[in-house]
């Protein structure tokens, strides 16, 4: 029997304690930055996840994975502006909203491959910035400030910063529980069939492109969620988060971490977004180092962090 | 009437710019088979290189000659160091890379020359007006271009299409294992065609120096319109990138221009004043997720692999 004891697991499980514990940490240390610091990052990482599940295991390159952020943030940012402030109807909302971008986008998007996939994901992504940007009634360029977070009838109290960080926290624990059931369900592996052989799967009789679909939908709706977090996280939505970069950011995290590992995106998310931190504050410049990292990284470690522990559990 | 011919103008002139950006992107794509990114950041030092030179040498052409070889460089020093050991690797790894490079160039850029951007004086000869045709004057630098980038395409057009070293982009293009196979050095072909494609970059980026400021991140949102171009053209076709950024230039020219008062027509003025910009930005957007979704090789696919 293969041991569960390696580098790999190991690595995994301490993490993810860190990250039970972190508030205890800043309580006793009285630093509440990393508290804000890491309610951000676990936002990130769940939004790399819901990348990975498409990019790793569906082998769709969606260079427009912003635009959800971006539909989830509007839609608790809109709804909150329009005096409807419970998170009991803000959040659905927020859900269904880019799920039903996502089935409309992924429909048009799943007739190309390669890289016209990647470049028309990135299309519709642009196409919602540019929408944003044009609800003047909402901020226009300018962003829309949210003036109160979602409630949810005394609950949980999102004001709370260490409350907020436990119930990111659980949406992103809950986000990859619910990726490592659909990746191991008999769904999750007939995309993944398709990824590695689509005539294969096709000529058997599964509609590859259904599975796709629902798969990219999946994936959307987990990455809006990730957005309505965020947006109550800053207080703020814009356009700016929504423009391309930042979906090359996303594809970083899950890179940088491994993609196609299960929680590669995560550690890719708190390694990239960490990395940034620690630079900024040796230089301003920080990209300078950060640029060239990515690119080494690309050329040498191929699998990413997961990769390299792999790797190194091997010997 | 004489609107529609100055921005008509100004939409080809657009076009062509993008085409130059685009011709170097799709070469580089249909021939290496390597998506860069970091496009828009040679589009981007050459017009910092042309603001920097003019300002050292005081003369608008000599400053803008170093600026186009200075690009040059650039790009084959890129290719040599990074990214020649990035081909063949899958389409990702090559967006990851080059999206390095955009973070690096950004902030490099930002280190040389500060944050605020620069400006790219005109010498007086260029900016006369000219009369076109009866009644429509038209600034002498955009005509210019459209010049210049008409020049550029033409040799382009007879490189590619009359002399060897075209044959073997042309080969290339179609079939890369092929010309390696036939005893030709790929290795210096391609460095070649990355250097041809920075030099197009570096001179759009250049050429546009003048019209807007020179700043940081300038490559980004028209590389992205650069993309888009070779994706409607066809991926790998000089030909579809010609036609497809006029097109583009057109359409997101004349969209910013009249839509305006087209949606006036049918909205009221507020709702019309609002939706207009967003809708104009994403027109060429809209163009080209239909052509996708109608052709998904673009509308002048390459011959196939």
């Amino acid at each position: 029997m293969k041991s569960h004891i390696n580098a790999r697991n190991v690595v995994v499980a301490l993490v993810a304690l860190g990250l039970l514990l972190l508030p205890l940490y800043s309580a006793v240390t009285g630093n509440i930055f990393i508290l804000t610091l890491f309610t951000r990052i676990v936002i990130f990482a769940l939004a790399a996840a819901s990348l990975n599940l498409i990019m790793g295991y569906g082998g769709m390159m969606s260079f427009g994975h912003a635009a959800y952020l971006g539909i989830g943030g509007y839609a608790v940012g809109i709804l909150a502006y329009e005096g409807i402030g419970s998170g009991f109807i803000q959040w659905p909302v927020a859900l269904a909203a880019s799920a039903l971008y996502a089935l409309v986008i992924g429909a048009l998007s799943l007739r190309t491959r390669g890289v016209y996939f990647i470049m028309i994901t990135l299309a519709f992504a642009q196409m919602a910035y540019y929408i944003a940007s044009g609800l003047s009634r909402y901020g226009g360029d300018d962003g829309l400030t949210i003036y109160k977070r979602s409630t949810f009838g005394g609950l949980i109290d999102l004001s709370n910063r260490v409350q907020f960080y436990y119930l990111c926290l659980g949406c992103l624990f809950g986000g990859v529980y619910l990726i490592w059931r659909i990746i191991n369900s008999r769904f999750g592996m007939v995309v993944q069939g398709v990824r590695s052989n689509e005539q294969r799967m096709q000529a058997i009789g599964f509609h590859a492109n259904r599975y796709r679909l629902v798969c990219f939908v999946i994936s959307g709706t987990i990455c809006g969620l990730a957005g309505a977090l965020l947006a109550n996280n800053t207080d703020f939505i814009s356009p700016a988060g929504m423009y391309w970069t930042r979906s090359g950011e996303l594809m970083v995290m899950v890179v940088f971490g491994g993609m196609g590992s299960l929680f590669g995106p995560v550690l890719g998310t708190i390694v990239f977004l960490l990395l940034e931190e620690v630079l900024s504050q040796f230089t301003e410049y920080w990209a300078l180092i950060m640029g060239p990292l990515l690119l080494l990284i690309v050329l040498f470690a191929r699998g990413g962090i997961m990769g390299l522990l792999g790797r190194f559990s091997r010997g | 009437m004489l609107v529609l011919v100055e921005q008509s103008l100004n939409g080809l002139q657009f076009g062509l710019l993008l085409f130059m950006l685009a011709a170097g992107l799709t070469l580089v794509f249909g021939i290496m088979d390597f998506v860069n990114l970091a496009h828009g950041s040679l589009y981007m030092m050459g017009a910092y290189f042309a603001a920097t030179f003019v300002a050292w040498t005081n003369s608008f052409v000599l400053g803008i000659l170093l600026a186009l070889g200075a690009t040059l460089l650039l790009g084959i020093a890129l290719e040599f160091v990074a990214l020649r050991h990035l081909y063949g690797r899958d389409h990702l790894d090559q967006v990851l890379a080059t999206f390095g490079l955009i973070l690096f160039f950004n902030d490099a850029v930002r280190l040389i020359w500060g944050p605020a951007g620069l400006s790219l004086p005109l010498p007086a000869w260029l900016t006369v007006p000219v009369q076109i045709v009866p009644g429509v004057f038209y600034p002498a630098y955009r005509l210019s271009i459209i010049v210049v980038a008409l020049a550029v395409a033409a040799l382009l057009y007879v490189v590619v299409m009359r002399t060897r070293v075209g044959m073997l982009i042309r080969a290339g293009a179609s079939n890369r294992e092929m010309i390696g196979a036939l005893g030709i050095n790929i290795k210096l072909l391609f460095t070649l065609v990355f250097g041809l494609g920075a030099a197009l970059a570096g001179l759009a980026g250049l050429m546009q120096a003048p019209i807007l400021t020179v700043q940081i991140g300038m490559g980004e949102n028209i590389l992205i319109l650069a993309f888009v171009i070779i994706v409607i053209g066809g991926i790998g076709s000089i030909r579809g990138a010609f036609l497809a950024a006029i097109f583009v230039g057109m359409i997101d020219t004349l969209g910013r221009a009249f839509l305006p008062d087209l949606l006036r027509m049918m909205l009221s003025s507020a709702a019309a004043s609002t939706a207009a910009p967003a809708l104009s930005s994403m027109l060429i957007y809209l163009l080209m997720a239909i052509v996708l979704v109608v052709r998904p090789e673009g509308l002048f696919p390459a011959a196939k692999r």
